[in-house]
């Protein structure tokens, strides 16, 4: 009961700070993932009075990812009413051409209008649809949701940083007069602070294994998997890997700086 | 006779820079047993603080055990505290230890190994008469008993000198009678060097010993 009540407090802190990094992460994955859908949904139109070789148009600017022409067919069959074969050729000829645009990234408002700048470029270009209504509507929710996440992942840093401050102050308390004592009968300042490191490293790796366990269980929850699949992204909920390494050495490393802050802090009683 | 202490006009103060000893000048024998004693707030702890370290100098030199402690660096200063044990008024017990990794501590601090770290224990812990006890933690003993723990820790590395802060000053009879038996076989078998802070000295003793007493920041030798 006395060692678990040792561990517990430095656990806790270290867990909710461990699960704020990995819902960040999450989040992060998630809006990177959303940007690439509303990417792949996304395409610009443009109009030429002659026809354009594909690296023309890519090579405008960075962000044009493929360019693909529009057939004129769907167009003539609507208009098809008594025109001759003949006459429907010499129609496809004198009509303009029509490429459709797929972009690298969701683009910014800025990025559109410098797109559009580029493109105009090309004299025979004369008319560019983006979209742009849709688009800002969409960007702005966006942008909205990346500020909302921003404001949270500051609230938490500071809840955070209160946390770790108060566990420092616990233990400053707690450590500082075995290490008086210890400094009393000579004991070099590596011995005196093994006791706080051992602890340090050992609260760390409990934290680092409930998060673990904690995200495995989530990453295979099906209700979460199926709130993802809703909004057709398709992320590592929790890379056992790669995230497995992150959280440990996150936890190890803040544990670790504690322990030195309070080595550093520590003042021999008189 | 080979002098433990040499103090040469030694002055000192706390951070208000009132002066609690002023230019006092003694020397100490290797293997001597000596009582300081004073009234209250005259500067026995004070001294003895200055003795393992934990106060400097304002001015003159102290040298114990060879090593002049004014502007001594920290790895020095370990060093010779690990030839020092120390016993403390208010014990200075690591309460989350039990009373048999305390008694340990200054033998795992010099490097002791561990068969030869637990026969010592074991041997102390009979002495100090707490065999019986020697898994439990400091707050589970009586203030009598806690200062049995202190004194054990302290003679547990043989130490060159042992400075001891009113090691009975609230004891029975019983602890007490214990402590002096222990400060004098450490004195008489080990011929280590005995510095006693206190108030009363007892009347019983088996060994030589020399009084120092302190007034108004003067150190005299009570002939």
């Amino acid at each position: 009961m006395k060692s678990f009540k040792n561990h517990f407090s430095l656990v806790i802190a270290l867990v909710s700070i461990l699960f704020s990094i990995q819902i960040f992460a999450i989040v992060d994955r998630t809006m990177d993932a959303y940007k690439e859908n509303l990417a792949n949904n996304y395409s610009i139109i443009i109009i030429s009075q002659k026809k354009l070789q594909d690296k023309e148009i890519i090579d405008v600017n960075d962000l044009i990812k493929s360019v693909t022409e529009l057939s004129a067919d769907n167009v003539i069959e609507r208009l098809n009413s008594g025109i001759t074969e003949k006459n429907k050729e010499l129609l496809k000829l004198t009509l303009p051409k029509f490429y459709k645009l797929t972009l690298t990234e969701y683009p910014s408002p800025k990025q559109i209008e410098k797109l559009r700048e580029n493109l105009l470029k090309i004299k025979s270009i004369t008319k560019i649809e983006d979209f742009s209504h849709n688009h800002d509507t969409t960007y702005k929710l966006l942008v909205l949701f990346k500020t909302v996440v921003f404001v949270f992942a500051l609230v938490v840093f500071v809840v955070t940083t209160l946390l770790i401050f108060k566990e420092l102050r616990i233990w400053q308390f707690k450590h500082n007069e075995r290490m008086s004592i210890m400094a009393l009968f000579g004991a070099p300042i590596w011995l005196r602070s093994a006791v706080l490191f051992r602890l340090a490293i050992v609260d760390a790796i409990i934290a680092g294994v409930i998060t673990f366990g904690l995200f495995v269980y989530i990453a295979s929850e099906p209700l979460i998997i199926e709130q993802f699949e809703n909004l057709s992204i398709n992320i590592i909920i929790f890379d056992i890997v790669n995230d497995a390494v992150t959280l440990f050495s996150a936890s190890i490393t803040l544990s670790i700086i504690l322990a030195l802050m309070i080595v550093i802090g520590h003042k021999e009683e008189v | 006779m080979d002098k433990v202490i040499v103090a040469q006009d030694l002055s000192l103060s706390y951070s208000n820079n009132e002066t609690i000893i002023n230019k006092a000048n003694f020397s100490i024998d290797s293997g001597s047993f000596i009582f300081i004693t004073g009234a209250s707030g005259s500067g026995k702890s004070t001294l003895l603080k200055s003795l393992y370290g934990s106060l400097k100098a304002k001015q003159g030199s102290l040298i114990v055990g060879g090593v002049e402690l004014r502007g001594v660096t920290t790895s020095k200063l370990n060093f010779l505290r690990r030839h020092i044990g120390i016993v403390f008024q208010d014990y200075k017990l690591v309460k989350e230890w039990t009373i048999e990794k305390n008694i340990m501590l200054p033998l795992i601090i010099n490097g002791y190994e561990k068969g030869v770290t637990q026969n010592q224990v074991d041997s102390l812990l009979k002495h100090v008469r707490l065999k019986h006890q020697a898994g439990k933690y400091p707050l589970e003993l009586s203030g009598g008993e806690q200062q049995r723990v202190a004194m054990a820790r302290a003679l547990a590395h043989n130490p060159i000198l042992i400075l001891a802060d009113e090691p009975t000053g609230n004891l029975d009879d019983y602890s007490s009678q214990l402590i002096w038996n222990l400060l004098e076989g450490a004195n008489e078998q080990l011929n280590t060097t005995v510095i006693v802070v206190t108030h009363n000295i007892p009347r019983n003793l088996n060994v030589d010993y020399k009084h120092y007493n302190i007034e108004y920041g003067s150190i005299h030798e009570v002939l």
